[in-house]
């Protein structure tokens, strides 16, 4: 792990007009870390997304990539450094075929010989999502949806990806499937930042998680650690 | 224009070939077949034109970036308007041509800009309402601008504008050929105007197959998503706009030299409607729908027009309806059928042939 964090917040807040949904958070991510950021809904998870990904604003705080401040940094040259962002609801392009979206991933990309290679990669990841390449993506199930939405982030070849709820109203079969899927992402060093409200599963996940509440966080802790956590049993896991 | 082809029925998936040179007969020959049926529908044709290339600009906005623009008529207005300023005896301006029209393009451009930025966060329907206001600011700004100082000439519009003069040619004069031929100019605002679509159709169909047709089929079908793989999408909405409203600007600078008389109930909402009319019936979001969408909206009333008096006159002795009322009537039921039947169009867009910006494999990097 080097010095500086590939991502930090710092008393970051995010408001919708008058309303502050993220009432300034602190949180960080080291290279290659698989974080997640859990919480009830409402909670602020999406909106600190979001903001980190650059298509919302932030009202105040800092947020240093690579220790550089990006906060006036518009979302597509985000991407251009290597942040990449999974939207919640998948997102995929509906009215393209499979290879179509996954393609679309690469916009911003020259490097012609590169694309082939990581089309190649995804596709040894993603085995179900190579069948169906020239199917049109809006008739896929969800879960392959996640998974071509997830593959096009990959394609742009991100240093950090942010994952907002993969496992969102999709079977449990099809959710550990997914998650199978995030950890070869992460094993091949890719650092993930991943939002979910399935808490059970993404501490089981994640080395760290924060817990998020009302818009700030109110726990952090390696994934273990949160889990035989009381208070996180009792609000998050039902016990 | 191979899609044009293609979508001929019956020929144009046996003999390609054949059907793209029966496509360019017809376009070339289309004004003399006009002229069987009198001189009314050469006029007809050339009208048809600028509607074919209004409805392309549309269909830069409306189907390719999915912003629904309901006052698209405003642009038309912009480059008719600056037409009649710079070459009429308006403001004692008669510019070139060559000069004027390019402006027009640019004004309706700028007008495109200033239209988009205000309009960035809208989507739907909102985005609808506030272009059908702008469109009818536009064409009261028009029909107003007379006083206190008088700038359109207010509802009587602004006349005796300057024909298109072609390297010294004046088209809107007969063009002899020899002692016995003559040619009228109306043919030869014709091939001005096919050259214009021609021109238009090329440029289109290379935009849409490069990386900012695919932009804009990104942000049509998923705007986040389209942020989320780099698309700046506030530039390329902006870029829809004002690239919408170049046609617009340019085939209103052509309808104004055409016409020779400009005034602001030309550029009513109806016709905005109208023009979205031949995109949606053609076929949203496909060139050749656009096209055949645009020609046949231009005809059906013409059609009606010439065929409802006799008919009804035949049948009933005397007229029942009114052609203009019969208009609207088959008009709405045409679109009802159409949506019925074929809600994509005549000639859908999303079918393998003819979703170009798409292209899957190799050549789909760059």
């Amino acid at each position: 792990m080097s010095a500086t964090p590939l991502l930090q917040l710092r008393d970051l807040r995010v408001a919708y007009g008058a309303i502050e949904a993220v009432k300034g958070i602190s949180l960080e991510l080291a290279h290659g870390e698989l974080v997640s950021l859990i919480g009830a809904n409402g909670a602020g998870k999406t909106t600190t997304l979001n903001a980190i990904a650059g298509t919302l604003a932030t009202a105040g705080g800092e947020l240093l990539y690579e220790g550089k401040g990006i906060e006036k940094l518009p979302a597509h040259l985000r991407l251009r450094r290597g942040l990449a962002l999974v939207p919640e609801g998948r997102g995929i392009f509906t009215r393209l075929t499979v290879e179509e979206n996954l393609r679309m991933g690469a916009y911003c990309r020259r490097d012609e010989d590169g694309v082939e290679a990581d089309l190649e990669r995804v596709f040894t990841m993603l085995p179900r999502v190579k069948e169906r390449l020239q199917q049109v993506a809006g008739t896929l199930s969800g879960g392959e949806q996640q998974m071509v939405a997830i593959g096009r982030a990959l394609l742009s070849r991100p240093r950090l990806l942010l994952l907002d709820e993969p496992s969102m109203g999709l079977a449990p079969l099809v959710v550990e499937k997914i998650f199978e899927v995030i950890r070869s992402v992460a094993a091949e060093g890719v650092t993930i930042l991943l939002v979910e409200q399935n808490a059970n599963l993404a501490l089981e996940f994640s080395q760290r998680a924060y817990v998020m509440e009302s818009g700030r966080i109110t726990l952090a802790g390696t994934g273990a650690e949160l889990l035989a956590d009381p208070k996180v049993r009792a609000a998050y896991l039902g016990e | 224009m191979n899609e044009l082809a293609l979508a001929i029925p019956w020929l144009g998936k046996r003999n390609p070939a054949a059907a793209r040179w029966v496509l360019v007969l017809l376009a070339v020959g289309a004004p003399l077949i006009a002229m069987l049926f009198g001189k009314s529908w050469v006029r007809i044709l050339d009208f048809a034109m600028l509607y074919v290339m209004l409805a392309i600009g549309l269909n830069l906005v409306v189907g390719f970036a999915g912003l629904l623009d309901l006052g698209y008529i405003a642009f038309y207005a912009v480059g008719a308007y600056t037409f009649a300023f710079l070459a009429s005896p308006h403001f004692e301006l008669h510019l070139p041509f060559w000069l004027v029209l390019p402006l027009g393009a640019v004004f309706a451009a700028l007008a495109g800009i200033i239209l988009g930025l205000p309009t960035l966060r809208l989507r739907g329907d909102y985005l609808a309402i506030v272009t059908l206001g702008f469109g009818e600011i536009v064409r009261i700004f028009m029909n107003n601008l007379n006083h206190p100082i008088n700038i359109t000439n207010g509802p009587q519009g602004i006349n005796m504008i300057d024909p298109l003069v072609l390297f010294g040619w004046d088209i809107s004069k007969p063009l002899k050929v020899g002692d016995e031929i003559t040619i009228n100019s109306l043919f030869l605002y014709y091939y001005v105007f096919l050259a214009c679509v021609v021109l238009s159709v090329v440029f289109v169909q290379r935009l849409q197959v490069s990386r900012v047709g695919r932009a804009w089929a990104a942000i049509r079908d998923d705007e986040l998503a389209a942020k989320a793989i780099g698309i700046n999408t506030r530039n390329m909405k902006l870029l829809a706009f004002s690239l919408g409203a170049t046609f617009g600007g340019v085939a209103g600078g052509l309808f104004a030299a055409f016409q020779g008389f400009v005034s602001p109930e030309s550029f009513s909402l109806m016709e905005s409607i109208a023009v979205l009319t031949m995109i949606v019936f053609g076929g949203m979001g496909n060139l050749a729908g656009v096209i055949v969408g645009a020609l046949a909206l231009t005809a059906l009333p013409e059609v009606l027009r010439h065929v409802a008096v006799p008919v009804q006159q035949a049948v009933f002795g005397h007229v029942l309806l009114d052609p203009e009322v019969l208009r609207m009537l088959l008009l709405s039921l045409a679109m009802i059928f159409m949506m019925l039947l074929r809600p994509a169009g005549l000639i859908p867009a999303y079918s393998r042939y003819s979703r170009p910006e798409l292209v899957v494999g190799k050549e789909a990097g760059r």
